[in-house]
């Protein structure tokens, strides 16, 4: 029969030109900028990576993820068995029913894409994805019928050469996207480019539950700084931009997109393929950046990026709130590429929007963003009497006070986190004026010489003194203390201490029974998760536990824990101040206003500022610590709650050294 | 900047000093000088020289080489040294169409004479507190100077001349770290070095602010209070001398400094 010796011609062509097609992208990835990685053990690690990691992103879908294995999981199968079948023709009957069941999988998994391809929510592509579930049951239903002989379910030379013509005609569709288009830049380049992209993935820590969230340092010393065209991104990072499937996971969680800021991560991670391959955004057939034309945009390898292929307003409207990161089932790393290209802005062109200028003079003149006298950060706590580090030297607790030291309504959360520390008795002292900005705005700025000058100074001011931890009310601070400087250390030296959040650790006293606190008596509340600290470090629980030992029964916003809104306050986006529709902090105020909360906790002065700036009748804003201090029963012994123990005088000294 | 404001063969010197943050005392780009550079880089891109006289490690240079200038000239000498003789020697020299200075340093002696002993030296006219240089043409500036309360007067002043720039010009770009850090510092050394004899002998502390009177409005409305505010202090006893023989009004200012005993 025709298709006998018509088929392995047809799979030995469609693999060729799809091999083809591969050394092809391959090529545009290598013209990226070289990046160590491990290579071997790096493909050795990919199959875990793609069925654990990956798919526990795509579990939080549960319909994409059954869909996904039955597809995806039956297309390898049957790729595998065709090869084997009806390449190499080896003639085995339960070789061909395997083959028959794969590719009835397949079948039964396309069926579902089709199915959510029929009414698509906003945040997919369409265009040729539209395509693809049309095709993949091309595929499945093509080698079906090819294969029933083989099986010996139908007899050779059935259907004549009518149906062998229509069978080959399947193939050809079927294989042209599922083959061609995998080395040539269709739907499923995202199979070939996105096994790669896990293998050789830039932030390895992020699989096996692990968390890497910190920004790689610039060498400062290099011919050019940032990332001015697609090839100064390093290797990786195009191989991860050719991976994005366009689900738009990311664009439905962006904040800065939902405010009509001219943003859209899975556009801007498109765009980037679009310059990566050189052409222009025509053919993009999902949500645009709000406000701005689709097909307008060009560009190129070499081309440098913000002269016609994306706005620097589009860069400069993401809040770094790495929500797009978190959501997306490709980790793909959104946040990486921006601010790689805020730093050629900012460090070569001079060219950050609005008041970024000034808050980086400041930075380099004064340590502070808004230019205040460097020797007035301790005016706030001129009635605390405060231990600073250079008196006593040493401490168990290292208070990180941070900007907020110069906000009148930041030293709020301040002295009430005092007050914390001293009813626990905590050993603690701060750094006084010795302290710096911890370099956060800078860095998201894209001033990473300012961010390196700030932490370096920062850390050699604390290598004077002993501290086993460092605690801080500024999860901005934390962030930084936390998991930028370690690269910052003079060659040799590591940090030494924990770096804690103050939710974290008050919620250690408490439950180290080091404070009595009472109940509190006030409406309904919820909590807004800092990007900060919920996203970039993952502390989820604390605050809530701190919460319910408060009596508080969280009513819990839609998008909280790992979902979380940003308020709007990061990444210098209010310094930028990009505009947009709306404003980012209404819509979350919106969203608390929702849960009928009178009051929302929150952890960080940033989104304390960004939250209260939301005009009036709204909901209280509150920092954990003020709440905390504010329950607090002074002068008797505190009383744990958990076991209801009556603590020996004196005990919550020891207490809280104990848990130290 | 406009490019029809580019003169393709206008020579500008732009003279740069280390600034001082009012806050912290670190030193950084002045904010005067940065506005010269700032001028300069608009008016003449290509025919620009950015000058400065002293120590060519100093950091705080950089900061204004990060406008996006390919080099400095620095004419070194010691801390004591005077950087007018240095300055007006280099200058009389290179011959540029227009020197522009800060209407007074940050640190040091801060004086404010630099425009005044440079236009002496140099024998080019000195014109104080420029907000912009409009145009040039036929060997002549259109200037605009910056009185108070925003008020500007027109001068049309012939090339060449000394300017002092006024915080009213517009404010400097953002320096980059990038080409900061990759800018030519070409160090020289000055030709003369007049050790500063005077300044030598002072010894400098930190200015205390002086007691003001204040100024107790007895406004009604809002629009008073603005008025109050803005309106010009009319000084009393001052004299209009105008349209009189040159010799006639020079003698009234020398007996007026004289009664004040500014000279003696
Ligand atoms: S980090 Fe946040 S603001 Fe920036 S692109 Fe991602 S989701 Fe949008
Ligand atoms: S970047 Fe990630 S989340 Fe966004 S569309 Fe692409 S694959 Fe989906």
């Amino acid at each position: 029969m025709i298709l006998d010796w018509l088929l392995p011609v047809l799979i030995s062509v469609a693999l060729l030109l799809a091999v083809a097609g591969m050394l092809k992208r391959i090529s545009l990835w290598r013209a990226g900028q070289p990046e160590k990685v491990s290579f071997f053990s790096g493909l050795m690690a990919m199959p875990r990576r793609y069925l654990v990691d990956l798919h526990h992103v795509v579990e939080r879908d549960k319909y994409m993820s059954k869909t996904h294995v039955a597809t995806a999981g039956g297309f390898v199968l049957s790729m595998v068995l065709i090869l084997a079948v009806h390449l190499f023709g080896v003639e085995n009957r339960w070789l061909s029913y395997a083959l028959l069941s794969a590719l009835v999988l397949m079948f039964v998994g396309a069926l579902f894409v089709f199915k959510r391809r029929l009414n698509p929510p906003s945040r997919l592509s369409k265009g040729p994805w539209m395509r693809l579930p049309k095709s993949l049951l091309m595929f499945a239903v093509s080698f079906f019928i090819a294969t029933l002989p083989a099986a010996g379910i139908l007899p050779e030379n059935f259907g004549g050469w009518l149906l062998a013509a229509v069978l080959a005609a399947g193939i050809v569709w079927g294989m042209g996207e599922l083959l061609f288009g995998m080395g040539w830049g269709g739907p499923m380049k995202h199979a070939f480019a996105g096994s790669l992209h896990l293998a050789f993935h830039r932030r390895p820590e992020r699989f096996g539950g692990g968390r890497s969230t910190g920004l790689k340092p610039v060498d400062l010393t290099a011919a050019k700084l940032g990332v001015e065209k697609p090839t100064d991104f390093k290797w990786n990072q195009l191989l991860g931009f050719d991976a994005c499937v366009q689900c738009g996971k990311c664009e439905a969680m962006c904040p800065a997109f939902a405010a009509g800021q001219p943003l859209n991560p899975k556009k801007l991670i498109q765009d980037m393929v679009v310059g990566l391959a050189g052409g222009s955004d025509a053919k993009f057939a999902g949500s645009p950046y709000p406000g701005i034309e689709v097909g307008k945009a060009e560009g190129g390898p070499n081309k440098t990026i913000t002269e016609g292929l994306v706005s620097p307003d589009t860069l400069w409207s993401c809040t770094t709130c790495r929500a797009c990161v978190e959501e997306c089932p490709m980790m793909i790393e959104h946040v990486d590429a921006i601010v790689d290209m805020r730093r050629f802005l900012t460090l070569e062109k001079g060219n950050t929007p609005n008041k970024g200028a000034e808050v980086l003079d400041n930075l380099i003149a004064t340590d502070n963003p808004n230019g205040f006298n460097p020797g007035s950060r301790m005016n706030w706590a001129a009635d605390q009497n405060l231990r600073v580090m250079k008196d006593v030297k040493e401490a168990d607790v290292l208070f990180w006070v941070s900007d907020g030291a110069f906000d009148m309504r930041s030293q709020r959360i301040l002295r009430s986190f005092v007050k914390v520390l001293k009813a626990a008795n905590v050993d603690f002292a701060v750094l006084g004026d010795e302290e710096r900005d911890s370099g956060d705005v800078a860095r998201r700025l894209g001033d990473d010489a300012t961010f390196q000058s700030l932490a370096k100074r920062n850390i050699a001011a604390m290598s004077q003194y002993k501290f086993k931890r460092i605690v801080t009310t500024d999860p901005h601070a934390f962030h930084c203390l936390k998991n930028e400087y370690a690269d910052l250390y003079p060659e040799g030296q590591k940090p030494d201490y924990e770096v804690l959040h103050h939710t974290t650790f008050i919620n250690e006293l408490v439950k180290a029974g080091a404070l009595s606190l009472e109940e509190f008596k006030g409406g309904t509340v919820t909590y807004h998760d800092p990007c900060y600290l919920g996203r970039y470090n993952g502390e989820y629980d604390s605050p809530r536990e701190l919460l319910n030992e408060l009596g508080i029964e969280i009513a819990e916003m839609e998008r909280s824990g790992f979902r979380s809104r940003c308020c709007g306050g990061g990444g210098g986006a209010p310094i930028t101040d990009i505009p947009g529709e709306r404003r980012i902090a209404d819509m979350r105020m919106a969203e608390i206003k929702e849960t009928g909360a009178e009051l929302v906790a929150v952890g960080c002065q940033q989104c304390t500022a960004m939250l209260e700036g939301v005009v009036e009748p709204r909901a209280e804003v509150k920092d954990i610590a003020e709440l905390v201090a504010d329950a607090l029963i002074e002068g008797d012994a505190p009383v744990s709650k958990k076991n209801g123990k009556q603590a020996k005088p004196n005990a919550d000294k020891r207490v809280a050294e104990e848990i130290l | 900047m406009q490019p029809d404001k580019q003169n393709a063969n206008l020579r500008i010197a732009a003279l740069v000093s280390v600034g001082k943050h009012p806050g912290s005392g670190r030193a950084r780009r002045a904010e005067q000088d940065a506005r010269a550079v700032e001028m300069g880089l608009a008016m003449a891109p290509q025919g620009l020289e950015v000058l400065h006289a002293g120590d060519p490690h100093a950091e705080a240079l950089r900061a204004y080489a990060g406008m996006g200038l390919k080099k400095i000239r620095i004419l070194q000498q010691g801390e004591n040294a005077d950087a007018v003789p240095a300055l007006s020697q280099y200058l009389g020299e290179s011959k540029p169409d227009i020197v522009l200075t800060g209407v007074r340093a940050e640190s040091g002696e801060s004086s404010g004479m630099m425009a005044y002993l440079l236009g002496e030296k140099l024998g080019m006219p000195v014109v104080t507190r420029i907000a912009e240089i409009v145009s040039i043409d036929n060997g002549q500036a259109n200037l605009l100077q910056a009185l108070p309360r925003g008020q500007r007067r027109a001068l049309r002043v012939p090339l060449p001349f000394v300017a002092s720039v006024d915080m009213a010009a517009a404010a400097p770009r953002q320096s980059a770290f990038g080409p900061a850090s990759r800018a030519e510092m070409e160090a020289k050394k000055a030709d003369v070095e007049v050790r500063d004899e005077v300044q030598a002998s002072w010894s400098e502390a930190p200015a205390r602010k002086r007691p003001k009177r204040l100024k107790v409005v007895k406004a009604k409305t809002a629009a008073d209070r603005f008025k109050a505010a803005t309106a010009k202090s009319s000084g009393d006893g001052g004299k209009v001398l105008r349209d009189k023989p040159a010799s006639e009004m020079a003698q009234a200012v020398f007996d007026l400094l004289l009664e004040e005993g500014v000279i003696r």
